[in-house]
Formats: structure tokens, C-alpha cells, sequence
């Protein structure tokens, strides 16, 4: 289980992180709040891309202050703009490259490439540069690129940011049918359906943490209040 | 799309070929051409080159791309030689140097990257002695294919700005948007590289 205990941290002067502590252990959890509430921090934090300033951040017995390499195989990330996460020139390669750390033998990584390919309709498009597939295209191949290293987590960071309805929801579809446990940060609250829990994050702190009605309830209040204060 | 292209998909003869064979082979036909130093030969040499893309079922087209993207350079090095040197130099150095490029992209586009990969880990395996890591040379190879079409939206998407402000001409302006651009590409794509694990080293 993800657990993050007194965790602070700061860009410069200015704290984005204070004081969180959590235990991560529904099977979906969706993170809320504004923008510079300082959820794409806290996500980083879940697979030590970003090491606190104050805290621990830990899976099991790991800690990502000392463990990052271990952890990261076990918290896979995807990013908002998954163009910026294709590293390899073709889509294959792109799925076949985390792959080569766990030294899984030529045979059985083809055949994983070639499964997640399938699983994620982009068989036809093995062979193809991942930068000219379509936005939605780009997010499924950053989605298999992950889960074919089979994380235990998945952590998303405002993944449909990008796409438009149509990619969104085969988006939404792909990650309702997973298995691992899915931390997801995101503006887009109708995502956030049957989900267990959901976190509202504001200035740097948890702001609700509760079932998904009443935390965005929770959500638009903070926002209307924002709206008003701006307005005044 | 970048014109020096990435694989693409075919089944001829030269994509059976192992990549070894393929880059000795260019590095024959390299060797072989300026040793010969003939302008005759060098022009048999883009000619062959040329057609050498249809043969192995590429589009003549991708051999224009190339030729659109080396011509300011061929047409320099023509110029200089022409006004300080003889004209069959410049034929020769420009025909050298077409029909190289175009021979390396077909290498290029009839070979996975997996496969370069693969090979340059191979021969880069005893430099593990003096410190270097044979996948981090491979990888750095692959992230530098990879950047070529990043590069060229980075320019594309500045030049839209660009125009969409109603501006025009001066397209030096556009070098510093590029380059931020291309580095907060580059550190998005460092941070996908940690966060995928392929890198070991740990941001703080």
C-alpha cells in the first residue's frame, strides 16, 4: 500500500506539498482541486519522480527517498501529454523499451509486446512513429507502455487532458478495466465515477478526502468561493 | 514529418538483410567513393541511389524529401567550389555527398530501430571497460532518431504562432521559441525516462 506520512514540498520558496499524510489502499482513488493545489506534485511523489522535501512516501517495506528504482516498478505513471512520453521511434519499440529492464528473455517480451499491442488496438500500428498516431492513440500507447511492466499501481496524471469526448472515454474505459490499483489526478470529474474514494486538494493540503459525490460537492464549493473572492 | 525518415514498414530483400550487413555495406559504398574521387563515378553513385528506392519498394518521393532538405547545403558547397575550385570537384562533392545521404536513409528507413539498438549495444560492449554503458549508448542513438520529428513540430507549431499573430519574415524570431520548446521537451521526456525506469538516476 502506498503511504505518505508528513509530506512537504517546496519549488523555491513557494510550498506546494504541506504536510500530507495518507493511506492509499482503495482500489480507485481520484485526486481533485484547482490548478497549483499541488496535485501533479503529490502524484510525482507516488513514484518517486519527486523526492519530498519532508516526509516519506513508502509501498510496502520501499522508500522512495531510497528506493526509487524498486518502487518505480511497482507505480507505473502516465502523463497528461503522452507525446512527451513516447521515447521510441515506433510503437513497438515504444512498448518494447520499459520492457528491457525486467530482462524478461527476446521471447517473452515479443510476446508481451505483441499481447498489449492487441489489448490496446494498436496491432495495426506496430510498426508505425508513435508521434503521428492520434491523440487518443498516443494515450493508449502510453497506457500499454506502462501496464505491459504490469505495475502494481497505476498513477495518472491528468490523462484525458488532452483528448477530446470521444478519446476520453476510451480512456475512462481502459482504466475501469483494470486490474491494478489506479491513482488518478484529474480536472475532468465525470471520470470519477464509481470511484472509492476521492481526494480535493487545495493550496498543498488534502482539502476532503470521502466518497466521490461529496467530495466534488466539496470541489465546487472551493471554486465558487474562489470565484467569489476573485470577483469582490 | 521529418523528409530523413524512421522505419517504415515493407517486406523487400534489404529489410530481411541484418543491420550489420546494411551499415557495412554503406560504409563500403562510402569508402568506395572517395576512393574513387571521380565525378563520373560519383554521379553513377546518386544515380544508383536514386533508384535504389523504388527497387526496394520505398516511394520516389522520400528521395525528394532528402534532396529538399540537403539542397542550401549542396548548393553552398557547389557555389564555393565553382568560384575557388573546378566545377568537376563540385559535381563530385555534391553527388558524394547526395548520394550518401540518400543510401544512409534507405538504410535508415528499411531497419528497425530495435535492430540499430541491438547492434550498437553489440558493438559497443567492450567500451564496458573503460566505465561506458553499451544501453545508454544505444538509447541516447534511439532518443536522438526520435527527436528529429520533435524537433520539426517544435518549428512547425512556433511558425503557426508565428503567423497567427499576423506576423512575417524575420524567421530568426523563431529560434528561441524552438529552443524553449525543444528543452521542456526534453525535460518532459527525461522525466518519462524515470519515470519508466529506463533511467536509473533519481530526480530530486
Amino acid at each position: 500500500m502506498l503511504r505518505l506520512q508528513g509530506v512537504s514540498h517546496s519549488y523555491d520558496d513557494r510550498a506546494v506539498l504541506r504536510d500530507v499524510t495518507l493511506d492509499l489502499a482503495e482500489h480507485r482513488i481520484g485526486v481533485i482541486g484547482a490548478n497549483g493545489s499541488g496535485k501533479s506534485t503529490l502524484a510525482r511523489t507516488l513514484n518517486g519522480l519527486v523526492v519530498p522535501d519532508e516526509g516519506r512516501v513508502t509501498l510496502g517495506e520501499w522508500d522512495t527517498r531510497r528506493h526509487a528504482k524498486h518502487i518505480r516498478r511497482r507505480v507505473g505513471f502516465v502523463f497528461s501529454d503522452a507525446a512527451n512520453q513516447i521515447i521510441m521511434p515506433t510503437v513497438a519499440e515504444d512498448v518494447e523499451i520499459g520492457l528491457r529492464s525486467l530482462r524478461l528473455g527476446r521471447e517473452e517480451t515479443a510476446r508481451r509486446v505483441d499481447a498489449f499491442l492487441v489489448r490496446y488496438g494498436l496491432d495495426g500500428h506496430r510498426d508505425h512513429p508513435g508521434h503521428l498516431l492520434s491523440g487518443g492513440q498516443k494515450q493508449l500507447l502510453a497506457l500499454a507502455s506502462v501496464l505491459a511492466t504490469e505495475p502494481e499501481v497505476l498513477v495518472c496524471d491528468e490523462p484525458t487532458t488532452l483528448l477530446d469526448l470521444r478519446n476520453t472515454r476510451m480512456v475512462h474505459r481502459t482504466l475501469d478495466g483494470l486490474d491494478q490499483q489506479v491513482v488518478l489526478f484529474t480536472h475532468d470529474l465525470d471520470l470519477l465515477d464509481g470511484f472509492d474514494r476521492v481526494l480535493v486538494m487545495d493550496e498543498g493540503r488534502v482539502a476532503f478526502d470521502g466518497a466521490p459525490a461529496e467530495a466534488v460537492a466539496h470541489y465546487l464549493r472551493l471554486m465558487d468561493g474562489a470565484d467569489r473572492e476573485a470577483g469582490a | 514529418m521529418s523528409a530523413i525518415g524512421l522505419y517504415v514498414p515493407g517486406t523487400g530483400p534489404l529489410y530481411r538483410a541484418p543491420a550489420w550487413a546494411k551499415l557495412l555495406g554503406l560504409l563500403a559504398a562510402g569508402v568506395a567513393l572517395l576512393a574513387a574521387a571521380d565525378h563520373r563515378i560519383a554521379l553513377g553513385a546518386l544515380a544508383a541511389s536514386l533508384l535504389a528506392y523504388p527497387v526496394v519498394g520505398l516511394a520516389p518521393a522520400r528521395a525528394w524529401g532528402v534532396l529538399r532538405v540537403l539542397w542550401p547545403f549542396l548548393l553552398a558547397i557547389a557555389l564555393f567550389q565553382v568560384l575557388f575550385g573546378e566545377w568537376e570537384t563540385a559535381v563530385r562533392l555534391c553527388a558524394q555527398l547526395a548520394a550518401l545521404v540518400l543510401l544512409a536513409n534507405v538504410v535508415t528507413l528499411t531497419t528497425r530501430v530495435r535492430e540499430m539498438l541491438d547492434l550498437f549495444e553489440r558493438v559497443a560492449r567492450p567500451l564496458r571497460h573503460v566505465g561506458v554503458a553499451p544501453d545508454r549508448v544505444a538509447l541516447v542513438l534511439a532518443l536522438t532518431i526520435r527527436s528529429i520529428p520533435m524537433v520539426a513540430d517544435a518549428w512547425r507549431t512556433s511558425q503557426e504562432a508565428y503567423r497567427a499573430r499576423g506576423l512575417s519574415g524575420r524567421p530568426h524570431l523563431l529560434v528561441v521559441p524552438v529552443i524553449v520548446q525543444l528543452l521542456r521537451m526534453a525535460d518532459a521526456t527525461g522525466e518519462a525516462l524515470v519515470a519508466r525506469g529506463i533511467d536509473d538516476d533519481t530526480r530530486a
